[in-house]
């Protein structure tokens, strides 16, 4: 096929069309859409709402819920782990504070566990892959906080809440808001890099769904310098890690509170039995699974064992009936698919427009919104659809030079601009095409302002616990939300430890489970947690299916 | 198999054998071992097609974690290539081989405790006045940074240019296993963007002004008022609020 540019000849006919149109489409504007005008779009478009994405839980605390197949099917699952198999009777580890998952929310809660008195050797962290491999090293656009004169956390907790179609629980969204500041602050002190502005105050973009400028970033590797700075400190101060050792189900004891974990050693096949007086579960998301087979930006972890696990001892789920896809997944070249094109670029000014060059939506609509308005726009012909079958939406990333200058794209997208610059595409001269890609698990293991689940002993925070963001979490309070919430876990394990004792550990509660199944009728083939993806074959080619 | 999964299976098949037909076939030689995979892939995901399941060597898939670092090499060429296996597509007669860990020493510091003065760096990683200005970690680079160039600011005691032209690094360590003299660059450019951030970018004012508004809690009662309305007045409230974006719109910035 002939390419110019990075594009086949007939995409490029629809950029001549987006490149005529781009003078006209700067001066006029698309306006946000009113709360009828949104309920209408979502309904007929995000899958959230559309029939035969989700089914009612048949076992367990939230039996009749109605949760994504994908995560019903691996909560009806067997346990992965037989308890036959783990000999109880030898510790190998025995610490005040287990935590679960090396990224953001762990390891920030690591650091003021830390501080909080929990000696270091008192504390561990296991992880599936390497220490700060998760989708906080992936966060793009930025962090919010209101910090501005013109802004207020009170302004932010309106647009948490409104951006969560009001389903928030009301203590947490006011934590996330009202802690903010103070989290910018530590990271002030560890040696983030944010963008400034000439006087000195940081430069806030707007974003989908906020009233306020108030996203904080570090050009669009705004994650990965939040979690290098926090795990620098978190190494200089030899903190136990144990990597490539999930834990694959918590430890119970017989006073019905979770007290640590199984660990799988990944590369030598043993167990590790690990006993805590208090255990944090952190393990983040599940775009792994690709419910309603959306290709995903999540890393490689991201299979949602955390749930699994938490909702084997009891723990209550909420609000996973929803899914963020998020509206600028990449569509164009096939090996980009399902990668994350940064919100930051309509924060920037890029506009949304269909294969005639028109613009059809606000640009910063809360995600849910922005991406029903992307996949109407594709379901109904006014498309671009790339040779691999992949339908998108062009997002004019030119316009950014023109608004902010020569060079911008440069400076505040690098990570962007290399992304495409290896597959021959320059997106200052030439627009990107996007479809919404599963993007975040909205929902996950309740929590309250203190991070407690409702069984004791077990605790979590990040992007596995429901609650904070409600059904629609907003950009940049993905980032707060793990260092907020990573914090008061590290404060708030580090009070319960000094007065929890444990009984005698048990495994009782999978035996129990599985019982549950057979009497609920289930006759499960798969087992759960899965660890980790299965892609070796043909599950190795992108899955853009069934979205059309 | 169950049905879904079967049915998911045979569209990616269908998927496969079109992409094979539309952009052809290569070879690659994984750790030596010879495979035919689907032109177009990236490496990571060739490996996966041959029938690799990954347990290191690769992690967010999307060219920020640098856990993919791969060596490489074409057929009848001399030359060793270095680049991201989820972000570089094969080649025909591609030679591949994934880098677990690199086992680079890190110095430990209280960054509490740190000036960003001229000789912080080089007291911290004194190795780094052993560069002999080859130019090979430059060019190992998958993220095109001028690693040589920050090592020499480093050497120089330039803090502030150091953490600007590294600031990019996503800590792959490709170029401290290429490095002749033992340097670990990427632990060296941590340091020196730590200690901008935190001595040499200037203190946001707002944001003092508003820590103290919090602690005062100046917000408190505005939020719980919120927290009390019932359905209909909080989204009244949300609807009518004034959007500072929409407004730069209009004016046209």
């Amino acid at each position: 096929m002939a390419m110019v540019d990075g594009y086949p000849d007939y995409m490029m006919k629809s950029i001549k069309l987006v490149e005529k149109k781009r003078e006209r489409n700067m001066s006029t504007h698309v306006k946000p859409m009113n709360m009828k005008e949104r309920e209408q779009i979502l309904g007929k478009f995000h899958p959230d709402y559309m029939t035969g994405t989700k089914r009612e839980l048949r076992v367990g605390i939230d039996k009749g819920k109605l949760l994504y197949n994908g995560i019903a099917d691996l909560l009806e699952a067997k346990s992965v782990l037989d308890p036959k198999d783990v000999d109880l009777s030898k510790i190998d580890y025995d610490v005040d504070l287990l935590i679960i998952g090396g990224g953001g929310a762990g390891t920030v809660a690591a650091l003021f566990a830390y501080e909080s008195s929990v000696p270091k050797d008192e504390i561990l962290i296991v992880t599936k892959l390497r220490h700060g491999d998760s989708n906080s090293m992936m966060a793009q656009g930025g962090i919010q906080a209101a910090d501005r004169p013109e802004d207020s956390p009170a302004l932010h907790y309106l647009d948490i809440y409104g951006g969560g179609h009001f389903t928030n629980k009301h203590e947490l969204a006011r934590a996330l808001a009202l802690d903010a500041p103070g989290i910018i602050n530590w990271h002030q002190e560890l040696g983030v890099m944010y963008d400034r502005q000439d006087d000195a105050e940081f430069q806030e973009l707007s974003g989908g769904g906020t009233c306020r400028n108030r996203m904080h970033s570090a050009k669009d590797y705004t994650g990965m310098e939040l979690l290098r700075n926090i795990r620098d400190k978190f190494r200089n101060l030899e903190i136990p890690v144990l990597e490539f050792c999930p834990i694959i189900e918590f430890l119970m004891d017989d006073k019905g509170q979770v007290a640590g974990g199984i660990a799988f050693n990944l590369e030598t096949y043993e167990y590790y039995v690990i006993r805590a007086k208090a255990t944090l579960l952190a393990t983040g998301g599940s775009g792994r699974l690709h419910l309603s087979n959306y290709p995903t930006t999540n890393h490689y972890g991201a299979t949602g064992d955390g749930l699994i696990m938490a909702y084997h001892v009891g723990a209550n789920l909420t609000d996973l009936d929803t899914i963020q896809i998020h509206p600028t997944g990449d569509a164009h070249p096939e090996p980009l698919v399902g990668i994350l094109s940064t919100e930051k670029i309509r924060g920037l000014g890029a506009i949304p427009v269909n294969a005639n060059g028109d613009p059809f939506v606000f640009p910063l609509e809360p995600r849910d919104v922005e991406s029903a308005a992307f996949i109407q726009e594709c379901k109904e012909g006014r498309g671009t659809v790339t040779p691999t079958g992949m339908p998108g939406v062009w997002l004019d990333t030119p316009m950014i030079e023109i608004i902010h200058g020569e060079g911008t794209i440069q400076t505040l997208l690098a990570g962007e601009m290399r992304k495409f610059k290896r597959f021959g595409i320059d997106m200052t001269e030439y627009p990107i095409l996007v479809y919404p890609t599963l993007h975040y698990q909205n929902g996950g293991v309740e929590i309250n302002e203190k991070t407690e689940t409702k069984i004791p002993g077990l605790f979590a925070a990040g992007e596995v616990t429901g609650g904070v963001h409600g059904k629609n979490r907003l950009m940049g309070n993905s980032l707060l939300d793990y260092n907020v919430f990573g914090r008061r876990a590290g404060i708030y394990t580090a009070k319960y430890v000094k007065k929890a004792k444990v009984g005698k550990i048990t495994l009782n509660h999978l035996d129990k489970y599985n019982k549950m199944l057979g009497q609920a009728n289930i006759k499960p083939k798969k087992t759960a947690p899965i660890i980790l993806p299965e892609y070796r074959g043909e599950m190795a080619i992108s899955r853009a299916l069934d979205i059309l | 198999m169950s049905k879904s999964k079967q049915f998911l299976v045979e569209k990616l098949d269908r998927k496969a054998e079109d992409m094979r037909k539309k952009a052809g076939e290569v070879e690659v030689f994984i750790m030596g071992k010879s495979y035919r995979v689907p032109a177009g892939l990236t490496i990571m995901k060739a490996l996966e097609y041959a029938g690799y399941r990954f347990i290191r060597g690769c992690g967010c898939r999307a060219g920020f974690c640098g856990a993919c670092s791969t060596v490489y090499r074409i057929e009848d060429e001399q030359k060793l290539g270095f680049d991201l296996a989820c972000q570089k597509v094969v080649e025909d007669k591609m030679y591949l081989v994934q880098l677990p860990f690199v086992p680079g020493a890190k110095a430990e510091y209280d960054i509490n405790k740190l000036e960003p003065g001229d000789s912080t760096l080089i007291t911290m990683y004194p190795e780094i006045a052993r560069c002999v200005s080859c130019n090979t970690c430059t060019k190992s680079c998958p993220q095109d940074i001028e690693v040589m160039k920050y090592i020499q600011m480093a050497i120089r005691g330039d803090v502030s240019r150091c953490a600007e032209i590294s600031f990019d690094c996503i800590q792959c360590g490709l170029c401290a296993m290429r490095c002749p003299a033992d340097i670990k660059h990427y632990h060296v450019s941590q340091l020196a963007r730590r200690l901008r951030g935190k001595y040499i970018d200037p203190k946001s004012k707002n944001l003092t002004k508003r820590l103290k508004e919090i602690e005062e809690r100046k917000y408190d009662d505005e939020i719980e008022k919120m927290i009390k309305m019932d359905k209909k007045n909080i989204t009244e409230l949300y609807k009518n609020r004034e959007i500072e974006a929409e407004q730069e719109g209009e004016g046209g910035e």
